[in-house]
């Protein structure tokens, strides 16, 4: 089972809302996940971020809805982070509990 | 539902322009209906119900003409502004926040701009209301809306001040002082 833990976006968006509304909005759509918001460049009616996800395993689809119901376009997707279980291993855990 | 409903209030800047209609539509209404009031007063023996007919009629079509006026300017120029920033994102943002608030925001500018003058007419001519529904209670029912149109105006001022971080009580004795001299203005070009 691979799980997304960490991705990092190149993100337009318009000046309003602006970062913590942006993010707070972010947040209350993927509860679990944690987000960081860095400015990267300012423009007359844009601004280019950097928006950091973590979580156990991240919903890209909901960020991804969440970016764009908030007027945000996804440049690029930057950095993943993934992570590979072992069903098996994982399987004979939740029976051994 | 009402995080949303600030939200798009926010980001549309909607709520300084419902702030700034309410004063001026408010403004609006009352100067109305205050010089209605000192029209009558200045005409010799008006019929009660003439008095409340005509300053009803004016209520009503100040709320229908804030209403439609205010959709018709807000909605085209909601429209503009969200073809401007969709040209600035090179993207489509009518399912988007910014979509969402240029087509509900003008519905709700268009009610505060048309029920801010209707409201505050029927305070004014409450006094009026109460003297055809209980003759006598009211002596001089029309100076009575004429005075609760003064304090409805300086109170009005004083909300402005309070906006714009000014004395209040000098803000709402500059309100009352315009209210006074159009009053007065009335008066003096009065035939009778």
């Amino acid at each position: 089972m691979v799980k997304v833990q960490r991705i990092v976006l190149d993100v337009l968006k318009l000046h309003s809302p602006n970062g913590l509304e942006f993010s707070t909005q972010l947040a209350e759509k993927c509860p679990g996940c944690w987000f960081n918001f860095k400015v990267m460049e300012v423009d007359e009616k844009t601004e280019t971020v950097i928006i950091v996800v973590e979580s156990e395993d991240i919903p890209y689809e909901d960020v991804a809805n969440a970016i764009t119901a908030m007027s945000g376009t996804i440049h690029s997707i930057d950095e993943v982070e993934v992570i590979s279980f072992d069903d098996v291993e994982s399987v004979s855990a939740a029976t051994d509990v | 539902m009402f995080k949303r409903f600030q939200l798009l209030l926010s980001i549309s800047r909607s709520h300084l322009i419902v702030r700034r209609y309410f004063v001026v539509n408010g403004f609006d209404g009352a100067f109305t209906m205050l010089g209605l009031l000192m029209g009558f007063y200045v005409s010799d023996e008006v019929v009660l119900s003439v008095v409340i007919a005509a300053c009803m009629g004016t209520a009503i079509a100040l709320a229908v003409s804030g209403i439609s006026s205010a959709y018709i300017s807000e909605s085209a120029e909601k429209k503009h502004e969200l073809k401007k920033l969709e040209d600035a994102m090179i993207s489509d943002l009518q399912q988007s926040a910014h979509g969402q608030a240029a087509r509900f925001m003008p519905f709700i500018v268009a009610v505060v701009n048309g029920l801010s003058p209707f409201i505050f007419a029927l305070i004014i001519i409450m006094p009026l209301w109460l003297a055809h529904w209980y003759p006598g209670l009211i002596r001089y029912p029309i100076v009575a809306a004429a005075a609760v149109a003064f304090v409805l105006i300086f109170f009005l001022g004083v909300f402005i001040g309070k906006i714009s971080d000014s004395f209040w009580l000098w803000a709402g004795l500059r309100a009352l002082l315009i209210a006074l001299i159009t009053s007065l203005l009335i008066y003096l070009v009065s035939p009778m």
